[in-house]
């Protein structure tokens, strides 16, 4: 018997536990509870995580087995790359409670509850080997993700992008749970590896197509690809920091995880004819996605909203990572997510206590405030630096190995692309800083588009009082950690070889298949991936000076000399953002439009 | 054939509402009008001709009967998307009462 369903198990009862002791408890002890309930879900997580190496664990709830390889329960299906993400999310967790205890200043517990359930939902989202279960987890997140955005229900703008956010996603859901029901009308199945292979007994008709394109398009709101990302911006900028954190870090890296798990557990034999054109279609919307965060990022003078973008550029380049339809693109991808989301969730929170000492985060209003926090500027520079692939953090590693997948897959300029976009994140990241902790350069120019809001700023709770004392090491704490694990995901010496492993185990579907429905023992497989070579270091050395160079560029006010054209070509990118649902919805669904459209022409 | 149409005619009409919606309920019952869609075409897919309910307390083991899965699927999929719709309308509520609009295009706090 496996812990898997504990590490749902225990969050989830130690929320309602939570809940239920709401009137009498005090809200300190509730946060240490809630603290040690993630700590205790992160454990299990572990220790699911080394089980799996062994072989993919199939948990059946209730003792329903398959009875002649045909599904008839519900399962976990946890192979590596899934718990790797589930301890990711788990870890977290940990940070943003720790956080919560001081920056969440609330009467009752319902916040704790709610943050317990939604690292729940997203643990159960890793481990599921069931469509409909992915669904409902899916749902469940989405819900918890709602409320701790809008949490700081009195101030105007976190109201609103809440409601952005709820509304978008659940017409993502809602395109999402037609697709499955038409996936279950066709295959008779809801298991994952059952519904792959009773779909690639037919053929690759229009209604693979148009379940793809269902799938797939609700799959990416959640992950804020290009067209389906407007909301992500308004969500994470307004949500509390912790929230952000946990939004920024794994949230939407969670949606890519879907779509991953299952194209190649459902789609990947039916569409195999028709691979290349299927890469291309991702690639080309991880790349677009990619562009368009980059430059929004730099484009930005709001940090959460920046951090926002940056979480959108990068995005994409996982999904080019992940669409390129390889083992090694995939491993490269979970390498990066996992190292890229721990810095960020550190940049959210070097944010977080910006605003809670200074009440604001418009970059202009903090120019050369943040000198008396001089460690935590280092570490925010840092960061900044990280994201832009400066090795050996995490981030370098994945890098290195989605573009060497890249030129594997014939898609060599590709990198270049990738260069480029990690500079101009990076660099928008690094401008920050040293506006901020450094005072260089000119402040920011007042940004047209948030000036007429004043209550977009200090999104959340924060005491006036606490700007004259230090700062909480329940806020620096989770800050330093995250960067050194960072770091250390990045110098582990066998993570390339593991993550290799795990993602050639992860694309096997026929042995995912034969695991899951027949209970079989996995062949053993072996790991082709090499660590980062001197390409890869050149890369990275590229993408860091690109991005010292963006950032001192834009501190010094390269924005003034601008061509006029670019200028207003960016001011129509950014109209695009309007802050209204309805045009939201109606580009989500002109995107899945246009992803079937994309797909049907690729079939033909 | 004709519940398939339903349900796209649902999902199309149902996302057009939301598109074009000038008040906050409003546009959340679109919402819950695109939600149905997803209820009929569960309903249709399991649907069999002269199939009868899936209960097999007074009729024969071999009747026919239309897929109970779908049944279940359905049932889940409203309390999920009551929950949706609860907190929409409760975050909508708090609009109207706080910032006295309900007009998602006054909500322009956030843009660019």
């Amino acid at each position: 018997m496996s812990v898997a369903p504990l590490a749902v198990l225990v969050p989830v009862l130690t929320a309602t536990l939570l809940a239920a002791t709401s009137p009498v408890a005090r809200r300190r002890v509730a946060g240490v509870v809630a603290v040690v309930a993630a700590i205790a879900t992160a454990a299990l997580c572990v220790a699911t995580l080394v089980q799996a190496r062994g072989g993919t664990i199939v948990v059946w709830f209730g003792g329903w087995t398959p009875r002649g390889g045909a599904a008839v329960g519900i399962d976990f299906a946890v192979d590596p790359v899934g718990a790797a993400l589930a301890v990711f999310v788990a870890v977290l967790g940990v940070a943003a409670l720790v956080m919560c205890i001081e920056l969440i200043q609330v009467e009752d517990h319902l916040f704790d509850a709610i943050a317990l359930v939604f690292i729940a939902a997203m643990v159960g989202f890793c481990m599921t080997g069931d469509i409909f279960d992915l669904f409902v987890f899916f749902e469940l997140m989405s819900v918890c993700a709602y409320v701790l955005v809008g949490y700081e229900i009195r101030q105007r703008a976190p109201l609103e992008g809440s409601l952005t956010f709820a509304i978008t996603n659940s017409i993502g859901s809602i395109l999402l749970l037609c697709g499955i029901s038409l996936l279950y009308g066709r295959t008779g199945a809801l298991n994952l590896a059952q519904m792959g292979r009773a779909l690639a007994e037919g053929p690759a008709d229009g209604l693979v197509v148009v379940a793809y394109a269902l799938v797939a398009g609700g799959l990416l709101v959640k992950a804020a690809a290009v067209p389906f990302h407007f909301w992500t911006a308004d969500a994470y900028a307004v949500a509390p920091t912790p929230v952000g954190l946990l939004l920024g870090g794994a949230f939407s890296e969670l949606g890519l995880y879907g779509l991953a798990r299952v194209h190649w557990t459902v789609f990947h034999d039916v569409l195999a004819p028709h691979e290349a054109k299927v890469r291309a279609i991702l690639v080309g919307l991880g790349l677009l996605t990619a562009l368009v965060g980059a430059v929004m990022c730099c484009a930005q003078h709001h940090l959460k909203r920046l951090l926002a973008f940056a979480t959108i550029s990068h995005v994409g380049l996982f999904l080019v990572g992940i669409g390129l339809l390889s083992a090694d693109g995939l491993a490269g991808a979970a390498v990066w997510i996992v190292g890229d989301g721990l810095v960020k969730a550190a940049l959210f929170a070097c944010v977080g206590i910006l605003n809670d000492r200074f009440a604001t985060v418009e970059e202009a209003e903090l120019h050369g405030r943040g000198r008396e926090l001089r460690g935590i500027g280092v570490l925010f520079c840092l960061g900044a630096l990280a994201v832009a692939s400066l090795p050996p953090f995490g981030p370098f590693v994945g890098k290195t190995l989605v573009e060497d997948a890249a030129l594997k897959g014939g898609y060599a300029w590709v990198a270049a692309v990738m260069v480029v976009v990690s500079a101009l994140t990076g660099g928008a990241l690094l401008r920050v800083g040293l506006r901020v902790f450094f005072g260089r350069g000119r402040p920011a120019p007042r940004d047209a588009y948030s000036a007429g809001s004043d209550d977009e700023r200090g999104g959340e709770d924060h005491e006036g009082e606490a700007s004259l004392t230090r700062v909480s090491p329940l806020l620096w704490g989770p800050a330093v950690a995250l960067v050194l694990a960072s770091l250390a995901w990045g110098l582990w010496p066998g993570l390339v070889d593991a993550a290799g492993r795990g993602a050639e185990r992860f694309v096997g579907t026929t042995a995912y298949a034969n695991a899951v429905l027949r209970g079989m023992p996995l062949p053993a497989v072996a790991s082709p991936l090499h660590g980062p070579g001197a390409t890869g270091l050149l890369y990275a050395a590229a993408s860091v000076l690109g991005a010292v160079g963006v950032a001192l560029a834009a501190a010094a006010g390269i924005r003034e000399r601008a061509p006029r054209a670019g200028l207003r070509a960016l001011d129509g990118l950014r109209a695009l953002h309007s802050g209204r649902p309805g045009d939201y919805a109606a580009f989500t669904a002109a995107g899945v439009a246009l992803l079937g459209g994309l797909l049907a022409l690729a079939i033909g | 054939m004709l519940a398939y149409l339903v349900a796209v005619w649902l999902l199309l009409i149902g996302l057009y509402g939301v598109i074009t919606s000038r008040h906050l309920v409003h546009l959340v019952l679109c919402l819950g009008v695109m939600q149905a869609s997803t209820y009929v075409l569960l309903l249709a897919i399991g649907w069999r001709i002269d199939a009868q309910a899936p209960i097999y307390v007074d009729i024969p083991p071999r009747a026919r009967v239309v897929d109970p899965v779908v049944q279940a699927l359905t049932l889940t999929d409203v309390v999920v998307e009551a929950t949706v719709v609860a907190v929409l309308l409760a975050l909508s509520v708090q609009a109207h009462k706080r910032f006295g609009t309900c007009d998602p295009d006054a909500l322009g706090a956030l843009r660019g």
